[in-house]
């Protein structure tokens, strides 16, 4: 392999105290539920979505580029696998997402509560 | 190179591909990145149909807060603790077969054998407590009845769910009992006939007016299930068909079937990607302790089984968030 092995057991560490911490501001975050974000919103969902979200996929990059060593392959073996999930992942989403909103918009009034 | 041009090979090559490495990394790693990418994007098919229909049945989705509430050994509503604690469990997992791969770029033998260990004990009780939240989930909590317009009504008294033991008196009203093998003409059994009858919850509901129904309906200001008023609830009541307990493929009580079967279905693909990663976990482990990696001088499969087994902490990270958070 192209890149030196040099000891990360201390990085390891810190990634893991990373982790964690993320995880229990989640938790945290999803047992209070602030009214001001669970309640409000912001970009179609809650704010409190959004941020969920956004630690998910903070996680998501410390998995990858430090356990799974992401970080230490050639540029474009890296691209050639991060760039092909991320952009096919938002197409897929992007798509159906829209699609779920327009089935409910056209079946949810059929729907007698 | 010869790229192009296939070279029949030593069959010793296979996992190696020779010396050829493209990019820099090795045949067997290379693969084993490009397998992940297609499982990302299997799970990813699964979650994004889980989010349409969820977008779909937007006003009535079940609120996972109130659907997995239990703690092993413990009585009372704690929402998330218990998959919290089975992230962490997962993520420390992760923790500990990255040590094992950095401990075998050193050909420490000895740390790589303890770490692997440790990994595999944290998948298994991943395992099992995915088990037990399966079994709590197929259960159920309080039960509900299902109406013949396919809604599901669920009792509250003084704000908090109660099951029907809390307010059901009388007899079923049918004489009812369930058919075993034991008294059966034919040494057939029947379908388990529940403890309650529909008839007898209206009875009981009319006769105690502190009982209130739970619509699935979300009042879309205050994110929780709209309470029905006595006579609202009533009327619904009336058109209730069946006692529901516990989830399965057909019925659920915690409100749309196919919250239930997208559970079933993602956190069990799930699942067997950890069941199965022990298992490759476990082959690794006493290829270790035999010594075949130190006599080939190189741990470089504890590596490619560890980006497997990394993937599969990478994939919970997300069903955690788009089942239990969002």
């Amino acid at each position: 392999m192209a890149h030196a092995h040099e000891s990360n057991v201390k990085r390891i560490w810190m990634v893991f105290g990373l982790l964690s911490v993320v995880t229990i501001v989640e938790v945290a975050l999803g047992i209070v539920k602030p009214d001001s974000l669970h309640l409000t919103r912001f970009l179609g969902t809650s704010p409190l979505n959004w941020i969920f979200i956004i630690l998910t996929l903070f996680k998501a990059y410390y998995i990858t580029w430090t356990f799974m060593h992401m970080e230490g392959e050639k540029k474009w073996f890296r691209r050639s696998v991060v760039w092909t999930a991320v952009f096919l992942i938002c197409y897929l989403v992007t798509l159906l997402l829209i699609e779920g909103g327009y089935l409910f918009d056209t079946l949810g009034p059929l729907v007698n509560w | 190179m010869e790229a192009n041009i296939a070279i029949p090979s030593d069959s010793k090559e296979t996992w190696s591909g020779g010396g050829v490495k493209p990019f820099g990394a090795s045949y067997g790693k290379m693969m084993m990145w490009f397998f992940i990418l297609s499982d990302a994007l299997t799970f990813s098919g699964f979650l994004a149909a889980y989010g349409l229909t969820r977008f779909k049945f937007i006003d009535s989705w079940p609120i996972a807060d109130e659907v997995f509430t239990h703690i092993p050994f413990i009585h009372g509503d704690y929402p998330m603790y218990y998959v919290a604690f089975m992230t962490f469990i997962l993520i420390f997992s992760s923790v500990t077969m990255v040590l094992a791969v950095d401990a075998g770029h050193h050909m420490k033998k000895n740390k790589v054998t303890w770490y692997l260990f440790a990994t595999i004990i944290g998948g298994l009780i991943f395992v099992g407590s995915q088990a037990w939240e399966w079994n709590t989930f197929i259960k159920g909590s309080y039960g509900a009845i299902k109406t013949s317009d396919d809604k599901i009504l669920q009792f509250v008294k003084d704000g908090h769910q109660v099951g029907f033991a809390d307010f059901v008196v009388g007899d079923r009203g049918d004489e009812r009992i369930t058919h075993t093998k034991k008294n059966g003409l034919w040494f057939e059994s029947g379908q388990t006939v529940p403890e309650y009858s529909v008839n007898q919850v209206i009875a009981s509901y009319k006769a105690d007016p502190s009982i209130q129904i739970k619509s699935e309906l979300i009042d879309a200001d205050k994110k929780q299930k709209i309470v029905l008023s006595r006579e609202k609830g009533l009327e619904e009541l009336l058109k209730g068909t069946q006692i529901v307990e516990g989830a399965n493929l057909q019925v659920n009580e915690y409100g749309n079937t196919i919250f239930a079967n997208f559970f079933f279905f993602i956190t069990g693909f799930h699942g067997f990607h950890v069941f199965s990663g022990i298992l490759i976990n476990i082959i690794i482990f006493f290829n270790v302790i035999l010594g075949t990696y130190e006599k080939r001088g190189s741990y470089e499969m504890v590596e490619k089984v560890g980006l497997y087994w990394h993937f599969v902490d990478l994939v919970w990270v997300f069903v955690f968030t788009f089942f239990y958070l969002v």
